[in-house]
Parts: structure tokens; sequence; C-alpha cells
């Protein structure tokens, strides 16, 4: 696997060494936060955006740390995030299907009940799912949308093309 | 008729102007009041603007912030920067063939002597900032801007700013342009020059002119805050229409509506190159490839993420070697490079693009700081030339302060402190240093270093000691 650095793709291997992956008795308990910053930036845009007080950071310049205990996985962070770099991944319902939410600033707009090209973090088509919940974010006017996805691919999808 | 005008975008709503037609080449072509005349001509499909002076090659739109030359032509029967020129009706526009020539026309200018305390030379964050410290004090302030509108280059910035609560973390760059133009339209102590360029120092005074105005303009305190430049790229045809500065397809798209091209290669993986192939990607364009010559992406891994995802290759060890077309880009010709920067022989490919855009980096506009007799130094981490510069911002020449791009290559929120730190400056100096102004002028000072101390900022840290000049009285 090359360097994030050098494909623009980050594997989840290095997700886990950031400490990002929360343990699988955690994600079995409901909807949580999945941040993919992985490079020490100037930004604390999740710190002050989280209501539950669950992203912390030292410097500004440090990577965010997430409390897994105090997320609730309410997405807030998400339509925030300057880098688009959060996600939020649901494995808790029964059945096989699990929820995504992302980010979303391409048209054509995404509504309740739209169908969508499930992409992976190269944009490679990997399924097609449904889109579940959508709002804009009140601040940035992102879009915030939660689609279904098979559950075993709540870590592979990042994002959606609304087919219409 | 083509029309290359964004009518749906995800993020942006453009507000034009009332319609109106102007006239290219005896042609009518529909405009909205108030708009870049260039954007204008460009979305009605005019892709060829001049002709070179000697060869008589095709050139078009390029930086679209007045910078170049490639977007002149005649309008009334004066030569004209198409791109900073506001559109109005029945505009008679042709294109100029070789060298423009001296209107025969006479023009009347209004001449006007401006005493200041306060002159501020660019209207991006660095100047405005400056304008917003000395907003409302016992200083009068003049503030010159040579665009259309207000801001800088924040106007064309449609992405989400990072950083820190009290650096409009979350809002987007445009979003804080408006807010800035509207609170620095009611200071009682602040005139704008808008659509007006500081052409030079004379004896007298800064002189500044516009389309009909001429103003001579003697301040005590001066910050020049004129930004920077986009650099060219040596590669075969690379003047022919279509190849455009990255910032230049920004204004063009995110300021104006009008869609640079349908089939983009974007050159160079700095934040701005990233971003821009972003935006291209919610205008409703394809972007192909953006090549990088470097083994690593430039810009931060975030902006990467968000085009990658979408499926836009970023090929590092690449660069692009040529263009072909006749009167615009029809394909570019890419190729791998070794570690030396040579090109590998045989890796040579051709890709359908009607739209090269060059993001490989910028050069600070020296020019005026040079003309005060501020001392500079060459500081390839910082952009090229740059002045030398106290903490304070104040360069060689005392009374003289630099904020922004101009003084370091680097982003819209250092500008901002920069610019606040050199107003609070002109505070200290005119008031004697008074406890409030030196208190919070150390708490910029220390933003400013917290902010720089990241991984990404290193180069800027590095360049930043070169050109540093210890506080007090100083002479280069």
């Amino acid at each position: 696997m090359k360097h994030f650095k050098e494909s623009g793709v980050v594997d989840v291997d290095t997700l886990a060494g950031m400490g990002y992956v929360p343990s699988e008795e955690r994600l079995r308990r409901g909807p949580v936060a999945i941040y993919e910053c992985v490079e020490e930036i100037p930004c604390n845009v999740c710190v002050f955006s989280c209501p539950f007080n669950a992203v912390t950071k030292n410097k500004i310049t440090d990577l965010p740390r997430i409390d897994f205990s105090k997320c609730t996985g309410c997405g807030v962070c998400v339509g925030r995030c300057p880098g688009l770099a959060v996600f939020v991944v649901d494995v808790s319902r029964e059945g096989s299907v699990g929820y995504v939410t992302l980010p979303h600033e391409l048209l054509p707009a995404p509504s309740v009940g739209d169908e969508v090209l499930l992409l992976d973090r190269e944009g490679r088509g990997v399924g097609v799912g449904v889109v579940t919940r959508v709002y804009r974010d009140r601040v940035t006017r992102s879009w915030v949308v939660t689609v279904s996805v098979p559950k075993d691919l709540v870590m592979v999808v990042r994002a959606v093309r609304v087919v219409k | 008729m083509v029309d290359r005008r964004i009518y749906a975008h995800p993020i942006l709503e453009f507000k034009r102007g009332r319609e109106i037609t102007i006239f290219f080449e005896g042609v009518p072509v529909r405009a909205f009041e108030g708009e870049s005349l260039a954007a204008a001509i460009y979305a009605a499909g005019v892709d060829v603007f001049r002709l070179s002076p000697v060869l008589r090659r095709p050139r078009a739109v390029f930086c679209m912030v007045g910078r170049c030359g490639s977007c002149i032509v005649r309008v009334n029967g004066f030569p004209t920067r198409s791109c900073v020129t506001p559109a109005e009706d029945g505009m008679r526009v042709e294109r100029i063939e070789g060298l423009p020539e001296v209107s025969r026309c006479e023009r009347r200018l209004v001449s006007e002597e401006i005493v200041t305390d306060v002159l501020i030379v660019g209207g991006g964050p660095a100047g405005m900032a400056s304008a917003e410290v000395l907003c409302n004090t016992d200083l009068s302030v003049v503030l010159v801007d040579d665009q259309i509108r207000l801001g800088g280059q924040l106007i064309k910035q449609t992405h989400i700013f990072f950083g820190s609560k009290e650096l409009f973390a979350g809002k987007r760059g445009f979003e804080i342009a408006e807010e800035y133009s509207s609170k620095l339209s009611k200071c009682s102590n602040l005139r704008i020059l808008s659509g007006a360029t500081v052409v030079g120092v004379f004896k007298e005074g800064v002189l500044a002119v516009s389309d009909d105005a001429r103003y001579l303009i003697r301040p005590k305190y001066v910050v020049i805050a004129a930004g920077a430049y986009e650099n060219h790229l040596v590669f075969e045809n690379n003047d022919l229409p279509g190849v455009m500065g990255a910032g230049g397809a920004q204004t063009l798209m995110n300021v104006w509506g009008v869609k640079p091209g349908n089939e983009v290669l974007v050159v160079g993986s700095g934040n701005v190159g990233l971003i821009i192939s972003y935006q291209l990607l919610q205008a409703g364009a394809e972007v192909k490839a953006v090549v990088e010559a470097l083994p690593r992406i430039g810009g931060w891994f975030v902006h990467a993420a968000k085009i990658r995802r979408y499926g836009v290759p970023i090929l590092t060890s690449h660069t692009i070697v040529g263009v072909k077309g006749t009167q615009r880009v029809e394909e570019a010709v890419i190729a791998r490079v070794d570690e030396n920067w040579n090109v590998v022989g045989g890796t040579e490919r051709s890709i359908r693009v009607d739209t090269v855009l060059l993001a490989v980096g910028l050069t600070p506009n020296v020019e005026l700081v040079r003309q005060f007799g501020a001392a500079t130094r060459y500081v390839p981490d910082l952009g090229g030339l740059v002045p030398l510069k106290t903490p304070y911002m104040e360069t060689s020449v005392e009374n003289v302060f630099v904020a922004g791009d101009l003084a370091a290559i680097e982003e819209a929120t250092t500008a901002f402190i920069e610019g606040w730190i050199a107003g609070y400056s002109i505070l200290i100096k005119a008031h004697g240093g008074r406890e409030e102004y030196l208190a919070r002028r150390e708490s910029l000072l220390r933003m400013l270093h917290e902010y720089r101390s990241a991984p990404v900022s290193e180069k800027v840290r590095r360049g930043w000691q070169l050109s540093i000049l210890p506080c007090g009285g100083v002479t280069a």
C-alpha cells in the first residue's frame, strides 16, 4: 500500500493506528464518527462543533482525539469539517444493512429515497445504496447524507453519486 | 450558440445583474451588468481574445485578475484589460492583433490629491484586515483595490475555511469577503477606491489611477498588501487558449459562474490544484487527472482525498510536456519524470482535454515595495523575491508595512493575521504604544506562531527566518 501522501487514499489499518477506528463492541452499540484526518493541519472546527465534547486537541495542529464513549454519532461534525474528512458509520441494527453518513457537495441534489452509486476512497463503484436521511448543514450548506450500504462496506464507502 | 454559464451549482448562487447586450467583433453577446467583461465574452464561447504581438498567436484569458494582459481587447476604442472591466450595455469590443495602440480618443480624468494618515494597497484578506483594525479610529485611511469586487482571492474561494473559531473556520471564503465588504463600508474614516491601480511612487506621492480618475495620495503610513501572481510553466504551446491559471479559472467559475472547460487537466497538486479540481467537479466539469512532478502530493491530504473519492487520478512523478490544438487546447501530452525532473523517454501519452489549469505556485508582487526602496531577498520557500520585514510587518523603510502573500506565499488565514498585526503596528506608532494595542498585537503574534507550527508549514517557517528584520528602527 502506497503512503497516503502518494496516493491520496488512506487505508483502514492506518486509521486504526491513529486511534480512529472504534472497538467492535462500540460499533455494535450505535452510530459513531470515523475521522479520516490523518495529517497534522492547523484546524479545530471539529473540536468546537462537537456538542458532546467528544473531540479534543491540545494544540491546533494536533490530530483530533475522539472519545468514542462520548461520541453519539450525531453527525454534526460531518457537515462542518472543512476537509470533508468525517463520516458516521452505523452497524448497530439487525440484519445485513449498515449506514454511512457522509458530506456531499455535488449535484444532483440528494433526497430521501434516491438511489445512489456507492464509491470507495478511489472513486470505484462498489454497490448501490439508498438515501435514508439528508439535510443541509446550517453553517456550511453542505449536504449531510445518510445512505444504506451492505454492512461489510461501512469502512469502504466514502462518497456517493446520486443516480437521477 | 455556446453558453458556458453555470446555472445550477451545489453551493453557490450566482447573483447576476441586469441582462444587457455587448458586441464582440460586431456580434451581439448576452452579458450581465457589472460582471467581468472577459467572463461575458468567454461565456459566449469566444476562445481567442487577441493575437500576440510578434507571431500572431491566439491568446485568451489566463489570470482573470488584471495581471497577465492576455485578455486585452479594444473596448469602445480603448485597449482594456477585459477581466477587470465591468460589462456595460452596448460596449463595443474588438480583438487586438499585435500590440495595442494608444487611443486617439481623449478620456476625461478627474484629478484628486488625497492627504491621508494611512494608505492600504490591496483589498484582499491582508489589506481588509489592516483596514478593519484602523476602522473608526482617529486615523484617516484610504484603501486602493484594482478589482471589480473587494476581497482579493477570497471571493473565489468556495471551500470551507480551516483554522480556529476566531479565524473564520467553518465559513467559506466568499462569505468572509462579503462580510468584510459590508463591515468596511461602514467605517467613517475609511475611503475605498475600487477599480483603481497604484502605479507607482513619485516625488509628490503615490499615484493611483482608475478608468476615470487620477489620485495623488500622500500617506504617513503605508500597508502594501498587493498579493501575488500565478506562475506559468514551460511546455510546448503553453500560450494556447485553454491553458489557464488555476486561480484565473477559479475566478471565472466561482465568481462569475462561467465554466472554464469541460474536460480538464490540472498541473500541480498543491492545495490550489487539489481545490480547483474539486470545484470543477462541483461545476459539472470532468477532471481527467492531476499531474504532480514530485513523488508525493503537495497539498493537504484531505483535499486530495476529496477528489480521489470521485475517481480523479493524481499522477505523481508526472508532468505536462505539451498541448495540441489550433484555436484552443484539444489534447495534452503528459509523461513520467524521474527524480531529477527529467522526462522519462517513451512514457509520453496523450489525454483529450479542452482545458489545462496551471497550479504551479505563486510569486509575490514586490514591485511596489521595491519602488518604496524597501529591501528584498530571494527566498524560494516563500515564493521568490520577498520584502524583509520585522515581526511587526514593517519593511526596511520606516512606516512602510507589508502583509499577506506579498510577504510570503501562504494562505488567507495568515494573511488576515499579518494584516491585523500591521494595523496594530500603525496604531502603536501613531499613539505611542497603548497597552491594549500592544497586548492585542502580542496575542496575534502568538496566534501566527501557533498556526505555523504545523508540519505542513515547514517551508514557511524556514523561509520566514530568512526574511525577518530585527525590531525597531532598521536600515537594510
